[in-house]
Formats: C-alpha cells, structure tokens, sequence
C-alpha cells in the first residue's frame, strides 16, 4: 500500500536524520605524540637476522617457546608474532633483493586498538606506549580484529586467554632501562630513545646516505603517526607494511559515532522523540476503538 | 724443451719413481675434492681414485716460487702438513725448481739455479709469488741477489705461463701495506698485467687451494674460473659465513660476549666478538688446516680477522663488529607473511550441506505455499 | 479491532520437536567441551580472523533477524497501524529469543566471560568511543526490555490459570506494567536503532583492513536500514511458516505489506550504497568479478529480489515466503561479508568456522526454535484464528 510505503521512507529519512551525518560530523581533532613520548628507530638495512632481540624479548618478557611451525616440536622458531611471541625477525627475499624486518607493536600515536577496547584494557599510558591490563580485558578480540598490523595477538590455547603483544618492556623502562631489545642488538639496528629524538635521527640518516634508504621514515605519517620508526632500502610494503595513508584508524569512526550521539543528546532526544510519538498515537488509537 | 726426458714424467711416474705410496696419493686426491668441491675440472668426479687417474696423468708442472716481502708463512703452511708427508707428496707432484727457503742452494748457486730453472721451462713454469711488492722509492725496500723485488718479479714473471699469487701479501699487500705502508707494499696484480694472475689470498690461504690450482693448470692447461678480484671461484665464491658450522648460533641469537664466557665454552657464534666471517669469502670453514678437525680460528674460539679481505684484513679492529651491508639469508628464514593453518574440507562440506539444505526446504516448502492463497482481488 | 492471543495447544513432542532438543543437547555439550578445550581447539578461529561466526552469524545476524519485534513495533506504535498488532506479539518473542541466544554466544565467544558483569557494572572503565561497548550495553538493556515487553504474555495466562503465588504477582504487576508500557516501547525502538547501526560502525573501525565496497561512514545507517529489511521480512516469514505449520489462515494483505516494505527497504539500501560507492570513488571495485566484487553483486541481486518477485502476476503466499527469505538472506550476506569476506587480514590467513564451532550455533538455533514453540504452544503469543478472511 502507497501509504506504509510513504511511511516507511519517511521513518527511514528520520533515522537517517538522527542516525547517520558522516560527512556534517564533528572533525576530530588529529592525535599528536605525547610530550614523554619514547619510541624505536628501526633501520633494516642496518639489521643482519640475528634474532638476538627475538631471544632478548623472549627472556625479558617471560614468554614461553614457540615449537609450532618452523620450530616441528623442538625449536624455539616463530614465524610470526603470536602468543609465545612478542617480537619477531622476518625476511623479505625477491630474487636478490632481501631485507629483514622487525615486527613487534608499533605504539601508534592515535592507536585503533585503544579505540576498540570496551573497558580501556588496552589504553596509551606512560611515555606514550600502548599498554595491556588483563583485569580489563573480556577477551572479545575486537582489538586484534582492527589493529592494521596486526599486533595484538590472543592465547588460543589457554582457558584463561589474554591479549599478548609488546609493551616496549615498560617493566623495564620503570626501572630506568631500555627495553630488551635495543639493549642487545649487536648492531644497533633498533634503538631506543625520545620520539622526537629518533624521529630526527631518521630524518639525519635519509639526509646523510640518499642512495641507501627509500626516502621516508614510516610512521612519521602514516595512520595518524606511531612511535615505532621504520628505515628501509626496499619499499615499505615488501617488508609487510600494508597501508600507507596518514588518516589515523579510529578517526572515520570516531568522527561519525561522535557526530551521531553527540555525547548523549542523540539518543535522549530520539527516546523523547519516540516517546511522544506513542503516547500521542496511544491516545488516538484508543478514541478510535 | 728439456734437457732430460725423464726429469718431467708425469706424476703417476714421479710417484713410483721416489716411492710415495698410491694411498698416500689418493689420500691427497681426496683432500683436494674437500677443498675445490665444484668449479674444478680435476675434481669434478666421484672418488679420489678417479681424481688420482686423471691427476696421476698431468705432467709434473714446474714451479718456481718466489719470496718478496713475506713471513714465508704460506710455504709453512703447505709444508706444516704431515698426513701424509704431504711435503714430501708435493715434490712428487709438482716439481719445486726454485724456492729459497727449501731449496739447497745458496748464494751464487742459487741465482744460477733460478736463471737455469728460468731457461729450461721458459714459458711453461708456473709463477708462485709470495709476500708483498715495496714499490716506495722505486722498489728500493727489498733488494734479492742485487736486483729490486719489483725487478726480479717482472724478469721471472715475463716468462712464466701463469701466476700465482700465493697469501694476502702477494694478493693485495697483506700486513705490510697495512696503514701507513711505509714501503708501498703491493699485491702482484698490481704489477703483473700481461700474464694470468691468480689471487690466494689468506694468511696463510689453505695449502689444498694452492696444490688444487696449479693441478687444474697442470692437468687442462687451463686457469680455474676467477672472480672480479682474480680469485679461483672454487674456493672464494661463498662467504666464511655461509659454511660456518656455528651458523645455527648465529641464526638463533646465541652469541658470545666476552671470551671465557658461557656462551664461548658451549662454542657460540662469535659475531659479537668481532668475527668477520659474514664479510670474508674463503674456504676455510669448510676445509680446515692441519689435517686436525676444526683447527682453524672460529674452531677454536678465536674470531675470524678476514685474513683474506682486504677492506677488512688488518684495517677493521679485530674485535669491532663487522659491517654486513648485503645480508645474504638461510633458506629457512619466517617470511612477511607466514602461511597459517588452511580451511577444513570436512568443515565446507558440511557448512554446504546445511545451508544448501535449508534453502533447498524453503524452497520447497513455499511451493506448497502457493495453493490455498492468492492475491486478493481488492486491496 | 484487537485479536486475542491465545496458546496455540497442542503436543509438544512432536518429531521435529524432538530434533530440535536434540541439536540443542549436542551444542550445549559442545560449549562446555570448548571452555574445557579453549577457543583454539573448538574453532577455525585464528589471529588473522579473531571474530567468525558466533559473531557474524549468531550475533550480527542473528539480532537483526531478530529485529521483527522492532519492525513490527514503529509500524504500530510509531505509524499507528493498529490492525498489525497480532503480529506484535509473536515478533516480541522472537527479538527476545533471539537476543537472549546473541548474549549466550557472545558469552561463548568472550576468552574472558568472567569479565563480562564488569561491562555494565564498571561504568568508570568506560571507553565511551567504543562501538562495541555501545553494542553491548545496548543488547543487554535490550534483552532485559524485551522480556519485560513480553512479560504480559507469561502473566494474561498466569493471572488466570497459573500457580497462586504467580497469580497473585501477575495480577499486580500486569496494570502497572500497562502504565510503563509506552516507555517501555519508547525504550525498545530506541535500543536497536542504536546498537543495530552500532553494529556497522563497529567494523569502520577495521579501516584499512575492510575492502572499499564495504567500508563507509554510512555503515551505521546501512545495517539500521538493512536490519529494518530484515525484520519484517522475518516477520512475514514466520507468520506463513507458523499459518501453514499450524494450519492457520494468515492475515494475506498484512503479510503483504510488509514485505513490500522489507522489498522496497533493500531497494532503498542499494542505491543509496552505490550513490555513496560512486562520491567516494570507489564503485570501480565493483567493476572486477574478484571475491569481492562478485560477493558485491550477489549481495545486491538477492536485495532485489524481492521486488521482482512481488512485481510478478499471482503474488501468493508461496512468493511472500521465498520473498522473505531473499531479503532475510540479502541482509546475512552483507552481514557476513562485511564482518568476514570482505575483512583482509593480509596474505597467509584463513578462516572457516570448525564443524563443532557451526554446531554450537546451530544448537543456539534449535534452542531458540523449541522455546519458541514452547512459549507459543503454552502462552498467549499468537493471535487467535479468525473465522472468516479478512
């Protein structure tokens, strides 16, 4: 019937109303690195796939061996970051173009992960980095499911699962030491240091050898910025970072939600709204029967 | 031309000549396959004893060996063998027509020997030069029987089939052309430019490299395949690192700090102590010295100093960690991304047939449907 | 105008009864066995595609196909369309059925469940940018509504022939639940509007990771449009199933209404998703007949559907039902592709749910179906049959 079809593309405009204004949103403010902001500066071309930092890591962080995979039941051998794995050494190899290339959490300045959490088990702390509170965490795995590097990693096997990923050996920072890896690495592949430090230090080295690296520092830009800084002299994708662009993960979503509710006044006035509407109707109805 | 037929037999010859037993003669054929596994024609076969056929029927090459600037540590190292008597098997193989350190002339009678060795193999000796070339002040650092090294080297070399440079010194330079090189101390190469020129570099190199080289040339009249630095790619194609039996240490993070150590005495990787392994190509971690297994420097826990390298040999600290520029990985290395656990077929199967089940019933069902009701006339 | 509901009556134990019961044993048996085992070895679940069917399925498409009570509710309450009332109840029951079987699996799914009370209760730990957050405060206060809603079912027959204690509290409870009833309603439009277009602009949060043809700012208003869709479109579903099941006479022209309104609602959803497609460039994907670029045009084949179907000559129930189940099915693939085809994790990674994983969910499924037929065969949920056609 015409009228329940009027009807319904005008209920739909007033959701659509209430609902969803993407583009009249409120523009979330860009994140910026906090003024404590530690962070590493990683330069592949620097990096000779010793795995000193997997072991380090493993060490510092108590984590178990990872004998699955390459490891077949008796080798400590992760081929990815995963529950038993923090940190992990990975090879890109093209014919003769190779280079190693460092995984671990990246510390984003504007991370999805935090965005994601329902109850802040995950939140940007101390000198910026992005740490876990398994008092916290319901295991939902929303985190694992938004992070666009695929950091945060759940401990399938457990029956008391928790998110594992690195937290730039904040144990240690507290004490005043760096973390594990950057400690140990033979060749000062990865360091530690203030963001704005190494961020100047990767911009020094681009500028001093032209040739060796491709000319960005990742992270400096991408995806809102993170505090872990990539060098490398082979494009960033091979080495398995898939997304270049500067928007930060949260903010299209963060911007829409923030726009629609508008803290609480969306919901209230819609619940009014609605309200109104059936108390008047009841009252109609009920003159009509 | 010789004087005498029979003072250049072939070496199957020469061995029942001086009495060196054939066993000890395979034994040596043997060592040579270890250490010049491919690339070699003298090697390429299945056994030493089909080495030893093809060897035992080159004519016995003349070489005159050349002392320069030198510690005369590479003729130790090819005599310092002892099992067999390889000294002794090296006189049955190759015919040694001038040496000053072995021979037992001296004096006069040796610069006669040189000049009669010279003239009686003009064209067909072989050259094997050891120690570096003082090219400061015109060669006026190292003066042998009245001429200067550079003098002797370029009359000897002009008439010899091929060179051999023999050592880092005679190579590149070696210690003496280490910074300062207050005698201007040259490799041969540098020097030599109108005959073949093979590098040995080590110091010492492995005496099997020298034998297998001059035994190639002997046995096909042929130089092995060089590389760009006028290497015999035999046995200087591959990086020490590539074929050092501490690489799994290497590859696992497991490296000693400090010598005495843990990690030392269980006979951890030593990169961190310095070793140079990942920058130097030579054959040494594959065939070692002495005939006694694992003497050579990582074996025994000492870094390697990239003896043979000569951006790295005497000019990077010995202890500071190399500088490896073109990381070349194992073969078993995680990649970007990991292959991880695939979809179950039973799992499809299954998902398949409920879906395609319920759909299949409501399908069906709503055929039933359609008798019993239709669209009304009015609205 | 009103129809009396009334229990159905009948045998409960039926055959098919019986099958249910028995599906529901196994996937209970199956849950505990993966607390005993972890979520590891109970699921194709993995760290490439840590949310699978439990979520999308159970979850996501679950409560929108239990968005019927929702539907039906803004057709009578809001356009005050009263002679669709009869088909309030029944609706009720399955949105709470349905969400109550949404909250058993997510509390399934958690690795933490333990944890779950702190989701309400711990309101300083809030993180109010959540998505998820909102979804779930939503669906629990949503849950709760509904079996509220629903409760004058249980208590009309309690009040009359229930045991003396229930009577007694039925019968007070019954006038005030009355009064509180508008806001109560109020409450129940509210809830879904919200945590349905929740669940869309959850996964914007994929960003990056969420293929172009699916990722939008306009994702919250999709799925509240498509969940629309899919609850009339249940409702007709189950009101046929249920007439012919139980040999009743439909109300035919009801019926047809609302699927014109689920047919032209995902109509409705098309365009303005190709329009959206088209300003943000990237409707060229849809050009490829890659994964994603077929899903896409299954997807809006089986929206349109519908409409075909309804345009036909003779619309019968047999068109309305097939009709529904396009739409119902639409709505599931954009659900399932949004949350798992068209999600790349990057190369290496697989999912597919396991066997015992699918049958925890349909065990869900059949538990839900035999309460639902036990509460409609014992209580006042479906309308009585009226003589004559209307």
């Amino acid at each position: 019937m015409n009228t329940d079809r009027r009807s319904f593309f005008k209920s739909i405009a007033a959701a659509a109303a209430v609902t969803a204004i993407p583009t009249a949103a409120i523009a979330r403010a860009k994140k910026t690195a906090p003024p404590d902001a530690v962070g590493l500066l990683y330069d592949a071309t620097l990096c000779i796939g010793c795995k000193a930092c997997v072991v380090a890591c493993k060490d510092a962080n108590n984590m178990p061996p990872d004998t699955s995979g390459y490891g077949r039941g008796l080798y400590d051998a992760p081929d990815s970051l995963n529950q038993y794995t923090k940190n992990v050494i990975q090879l890109y190899k093209d014919g003769g173009e190779t280079s190693y290339a460092k995984k671990q959490c990246m510390h984003c300045i504007d991370p999805a992960c935090v965005g994601a959490c329902m109850l802040g088990a995950l939140q940007k702390g101390k000198f910026g980095v992005v740490s876990y509170d398994v008092s916290k965490c319901v295991g939902c795995r929303y985190c694992e499911t938004v992070c666009p590097f695929n950091v945060p990693k759940f401990e399938w096997a457990k029956t008391a699962p928790k998110i594992v990923k690195c937290e730039l050996c904040k144990h240690r920072l507290a004490d005043g030491k760096e973390p594990a890896c950057t400690e140990v690495c033979p060749r000062k592949a990865v360091i530690f240091g203030r963001y704005t430090d190494l961020l100047d230090e990767a911009h020094r080295r681009l500028k001093a050898s032209p040739n060796k690296y491709v000319q960005k520092v990742y992270g400096e830009h991408e995806l809102g910025g993170t505090q872990v800084l990539y060098l490398s002299h082979v494009d960033f994708e091979k080495i398995g970072f898939r997304f270049q662009q500067p928007e930060s993960v949260p903010h299209l979503q963060q911007s829409v939600t923030h726009g629609v509710y508008k803290g609480f006044a969306g919901p209230v006035a819609l619940y009014a709204l609605l309200g109104a509407v059936v108390f008047r109707n009841r009252g109609k109805s009920e003159k009509e029967s | 031309m010789s004087v005498h037929p029979t003072l250049h037999p072939t070496i199957d010859q020469q061995l029942r000549r001086s009495g060196s037993s054939r066993r000890d003669f395979i034994t040596l054929c043997g060592k040579l396959m270890v250490a010049a596994p491919f690339g070699l024609a003298i090697t390429n076969f299945v056994s030493p004893e089909a080495v030893a056929g093809v060897v035992g029927k080159a004519r016995r090459p003349s070489v005159i060996w050349l002392h320069m600037q030198d510690c005369t540590g590479c003729t130790e190292t090819l005599l310092r063998t002892s099992e067999p008597d390889l000294a002794a098997l090296i006189f049955d193989v190759i015919s040694l027509d001038y040496h000053e350190t072995v021979m037992a002339a001296s004096g006069s009678d040796a610069e006669a020997a040189l000049k009669d060795a010279m003239k009686e193999n003009d064209g067909k000796y072989v050259l094997v030069v050891e120690g570096s070339i003082p090219t400061k002040d015109n060669g006026a650092y190292l003066k042998i029987a009245g001429r200067n090294g550079i003098d002797m080297l370029k009359d000897v070399a002009n008439h010899a089939a091929a060179v051999i440079s023999i050592g880092s010194c005679a190579s590149w330079g070696g210690i003496p052309s280490s910074n300062v090189n207050p005698t201007g101390a040259t490799g041969v190469d540098s020097i030599i430019k109108n005959k073949p020129v093979i590098n040995l570099p080590g110091c010492p190199p492995n005496p099997y490299v020298l034998l297998a080289t001059v035994l190639e040339y002997a046995t096909t009249g042929k130089v092995p395949k060089l590389d760009a630095l006028g290497r015999p790619k035999f046995a200087y194609d591959r990086l020490i690192h590539d074929h050092c039996p501490r690489r799994a240490h290497f590859d696992a993070g497991r490296f000693a700090s400090q010598f005495g150590d843990s990690g030392h005495r269980q006979g951890w990787c030593l990169y961190k102590l310095g070793c140079k392994g990942p920058v130097t190509h030579a054959p040494c971690s594959t065939r070692h010295f002495n005939e006694v297994v694992d003497c050579w420097p990582i074996g025994i826990g000492a870094p390697c100093v990239g003896c043979t390298e000569k951006d790295i040999a005497f000019t990077v600290p010995i202890f500071k960690t190399a500088d490896v520029t073109h990381p070349v990985p194992p073969d078993f290395y995680p990649p970007i991304y990991a292959e991880h656990k695939g979809i179950s077929a039973t799992a499809t199967g299954v998902a398949g047939l409920v879906g395609g089940a319920l759909i299949g019933a409501g399908l069906i069902a709503s055929r039933k449907m359609n008798e019993g009701s239709s669209d009304e006339p009015k609205e | 105008m009103q129809t009396h509901a009334q229990p159905l009556g009948g045998a409960l134990f039926t055959r098919a009864y019986l099958f249910l019961l028995a599906l529901g044993a196994i996937g209970i048996a199956l849950m505990i066995w993966r607390f005993a085992v972890g979520l590891g070895a109970a699921t194709g679940l993995s760290d490439g595609y840590p949310l699978g069917i439990w979520i999308a399925l159970d979850v996501v498409t679950g409560t929108a196909l239990a968005c019927g009570g929702y539907a039906v509710a803004l057709v009578v309450y809001i356009f005050n369309k009263g002679h669709y009332h009869p088909l309030v109840r029944p609706a009720i029951l399955t949105s709470a059925l349905g969400y109550t079987i949404a909250g058993t699996s997510v509390a399934v799914d958690l690795g933490r469940p333990w944890n779950m009370w702190k989701i309400p209760l711990y309101f300083w730990n809030w993180n109010l940018n959540s998505s998820l957050l909102e979804v779930a405060l939503c669906i629990m206060a949503y849950v709760f509504v509904l079996w509220i809603e629903l409760s004058p079912a249980f208590m009309e027959k309690w009040s009359v022939d229930g045991p003396p204690r229930l009577k007694r509290i039925s019968q007070r409870l019954l006038p005030i639940l009355d009064k509180a009833l508008i806001w109560i309603i109020a409450l129940g439009m509210l809830l879904p509007t919200m945590h349905q277009s929740s669940l869309g602009s959850l996964m914007m949060l994929a960003g990056p990771k969420l293929h172009p043809l699916w990722l939008t700012g306009w994702l919250p208003l999709f799925f509240l449009v498509t969940c629309l869709a899919m609850g009339y479109a249940v409702v007709v579903f189950e009101s046929v199933f249920s007439a012919i099941v139980y040999g009743r006479k439909p109300e035919f022209a009801m019926l047809r209404n609302l699927q014109k309104i689920a047919a032209w609602g995902g109509l409705f959803f098309v365009i303005i998703r190709i329009i959206d497609l088209a300003f943000s460039g990237s409707l060229h994907y849809a050009t490829t007949l890659d994964l994603y670029g077929t899903m896409f045009w299954i997807e809006n084949v089986l929206w349109l559907l519908p409409l075909a179907m309804l345009a036909g000559p003779r619309a019968n129930l047999g068109t309305l039902f097939r009709g529904a189940m396009a739409v119902a099915l639409a709505g599931a693939v954009y659900r399932f592709d949004t949350y798992l085809v068209a999600f790349n994790p990057g190369p290496g990674w697989h999912y597919f749910p396991s066997v015992p994983e699918m049958f925890i969910s349909f065990g869900l499924i059949a538990i839900e179906l035999a309460i639902y037929v036990a509460v409609v065969k014992r209580f006042p949920i479906l309308a009585a049959v009226k003589e004559k056609s209307s």
